[in-house]
């Protein structure tokens, strides 16, 4: 009777591990695996709304995917890096000055970081809309005092879409760099000291490089949806400022040119992929399966 | 935000079914309306701020008929809702909807095409054929109202803010001049956009070729080159223009009547001398509907000029009945104060109600089909999106 038991306990046991992934493996297959399946199969195939799509192969759309936008692929990806090396030089400071100085309001200064989040990513990207307009609250102040000229602007350019990205995923940046730098041993730090590092010394040489995963976690998670980013641009660019994402969504929902948009998606997302591997295999990647691990 | 999670719920719709395109078959008016008969109630897909929000006219309609109507303002942009509707369409489902209203446009195209709606029973529509204007009832984009008949229509033209342009603008080619230099909005839709490159051309965008179109978005590819436009708006281009970002900008009649009654801005609306266009946005039956009697007794109800000239004091965009006009005036003389200062403002603005010599000057658009569609919108979101 005991052993029959003993048995069956036995056998669970050995299913409990996989039955105890089971929820993330469906996560993944629902929610990754079948878009992902669904975009490429849609991106080789040939059609018309009214006709119907049929699967041919077509892989002139990826050819025609690059030959017409590669100049937006190209922009997302610039301005998406600026905007992330935006984030690491405000937002570096940030974090570590909480980390490091924040003493008993460390939560009340991340919690302020964070109250942006509180209101629509939509709605405060406009509003930057009004507070950078030609004669709004800042320029037209700055113009009425002499200091501007009056035909200077700042919205409807790269320079605009560029502060907006940054702006709108500073966190990102900011949350994970804290995390590494909060948890890091302060006394790291004085060790460097004792052994004579300057200020300079032990931030360079002991504290930057512990915080690297932190930055690298930062970076994936600012540069992606930053380049993918299509709301930003389309409030605060004007021309020649587009981005892919605007493109796909204009090849989806205007167009209905399904096949071409899910090349264009499918080509960013392989751009993207790219990018990250490489930069992890520059940046070593037992740093990165530490930052997974955390 | 939106607009990705449509797109991704549209693609992998698509995906799941196998992709299948056609729609219902090609019916007759007899034919679709046989046996059906009202069941009392109907759903009614509008888009925002497009009835007073108290819905007097519902409210009315309830009590004639004892039909109950399910309003929802779930319609932001044409192709949005399109990319939403027609998966449930193309498989024959009931969209959840029995009147909608869209602009006409490619997607309203594509649904005819598709044979997606209901043919219309004239001979339940008498209030439509009584007092609408012959201008909204053999429009070129549905001929003999086959499918649609307007809710309400508008004027894309030029408006300018005075404040910052010292003269009378009268032409499209005030568009182009570089007096205004990142001065200037256009918009981003590629029908508009391409609209105002073939009037600047002198073409009529319903006469328009193939070779028009070229030249049309050669002369915007100019107009940006030489650095004149600020940017391609999709519909937020009144508060540019109101704070002096853009100087002069293409513009909805009724967008700009609204900004000057409620904010006291004095934006000039221009019907350009080459041509302005005309737009509507039309009811419309699903041939999926599980209430289409009930939707087609609405849409006639919206053509009592009782009900017309109530609406219209509400959304200031064009109304299809003239007769509300006469209505709106009676309503004038008896009231006083705010009110009929609003009243007379609605009844005179060439905004609502446009003179005969606007008339003359405002065109349809050019006819996108499946089969020209591909060779026409690239060619305008080259200019607009690069």
């Amino acid at each position: 009777m005991a052993a029959t038991q003993a048995g069956k306990r036995g056998r669970t046991g050995r299913f409990a591990p996989y039955a105890l992934v089971l929820p993330g493996w469906v996560w993944l297959a629902l929610f990754f695996v079948a878009p992902i399946a669904s975009v490429v199969s849609m991106s080789l195939m040939t059609g018309s709304l009214g006709a119907g799509y049929s699967f041919t192969f077509e892989v002139g759309n990826y050819t025609r995917a690059l030959g017409l936008y590669w100049e937006q692929i190209l922009r997302s990806l610039l301005y998406g890096g600026l905007a992330t090396l935006l984030c690491i030089a405000i937002g570096y400071p940030v974090a570590y000055w909480i980390a490091f100085k924040g003493g008993a309001y460390k939560t009340t200064y991340l919690l302020l970081v964070l109250l942006p989040f509180f209101v629509s990513f939509v709605l405060r990207t406009i509003s930057w809309g009004f507070i950078l307009s030609d004669n709004g609250v800042i320029l037209g102040a700055l113009k009425g005092l002499g200091v501007l000229p009056a035909d200077f602007g700042v919205l409807n350019s790269a320079t605009a879409v560029v502060f907006g990205l940054a702006y709108n995923f500073l966190p990102f940046m900011v949350l994970p760099i804290y995390a590494v730098l909060e948890r890091m041993d302060h006394r790291v730090v004085e060790a460097a000291h004792d052994l004579y590092a300057g200020r300079v010394q032990a931030f360079v040489r002991v504290v930057l490089p512990m915080s690297l995963p932190g930055v690298f976690a930062g970076v994936i998670m600012v540069f992606i949806p930053t380049s993918a980013d299509y709301v930003t641009a389309t409030v605060l660019g004007g021309t020649g400022n587009t981005m892919i994402g605007k493109v796909i969504q204009t090849q989806y929902l205007v167009n209905n040119a399904y096949p071409l948009a899910a090349a264009i998606t499918f080509v960013l997302m392989a751009v993207l992929l790219i990018g990250i591997f490489s930069y992890a295999k520059a940046l070593g990647t037992e740093q990165v399966m530490e930052v997974q691990a955390r | 935000m939106l607009g990705l999670s449509t797109m991704t719920a549209a693609g992998l719709a698509l995906s799941a079914c196998g992709v299948e395109g056609q729609g219902g078959e090609s019916a007759t008016a007899e034919g679709f309306w046989d046996g059906k008969e009202s069941n009392g109630r109907l759903t009614f897909a509008n888009w925002p701020l497009y009835m007073d929000p108290d819905k007097p006219e519902l409210k009315a309609f309830t009590e004639e008929t004892g039909i109950k109507v399910d309003y929802d303002e779930a319609i932001q942009d044409n192709p949005s809702f399109f990319g939403k509707i027609q998966p449930m369409l193309a498989q024959s489902e009931p969209i959840g909807y029995d009147l909608m209203v869209l602009t006409n446009g490619i997607e309203l195209n594509k649904l005819m095409e598709l044979n997606y709606l209901a043919p219309l029973d004239h001979a339940k529509l008498p209030n439509f054929a009584e007092h609408a204007a012959d201008i909204y009832k053999n429009t070129s984009y549905d001929p003999g109202n086959r499918y649609t008949i307007p809710y309400a229509s508008g004027i894309t033209g030029i408006a300018y803010n005075p404040e910052y342009v010292d003269r009378e603008i009268t032409s499209i080619k005030d568009l182009w001049d570089t007096a205004f230099k990142d001065k200037v909005g256009m918009f981003a839709d590629p029908q508009e956009l391409a609209n105002f490159g073939l009037f600047y051309n002198g073409v009529k965008p319903a006469d328009s070729t193939e070779r028009d179109w070229i030249d049309a978005a050669d002369a915007l590819q100019e107009q940006r080159d030489k650095g004149l436009v600020r940017r391609y708006y999709s519909q937020d281009y009144i508060q540019p223009l109101s704070n002096g970002d853009i100087w002069m900008s293409m513009a909805w009649s009724g967008d700009i009547f609204q900004q000057n009654a409620e904010q006291g801005t004095n934006l000039q609306f221009v019907v350009p001398e080459e041509g302005a266009t005309l737009w509507s946005d039309n009811m419309m039956i699903p041939f999926t509907a599980k209430n289409p009697v009930d939707a087609l007794m609405l849409m006639d109800f919206f053509y009592d000029p009782e009900i017309a000239a109530g609406l219209t004091e509400y959304i200031n965009y064009i109304t299809p009945v003239p007769k509300s006009r006469e209505v709106l005036r009676d309503k004038a003389a008896k009231a006083s104060g705010e009110d009929k200062e609003w009243l007379e403002r609605v009844i005179d603005s060439p905004l609502v109600y446009p003179t005969d010599e606007d008339y003359e000057k405002l065109h349809n658009y050019v006819p996108i089909t499946s089969n020209n569609e591909e060779k026409f919108a690239p060619l305008f979101l080259s200019v607009s999106q690069s």
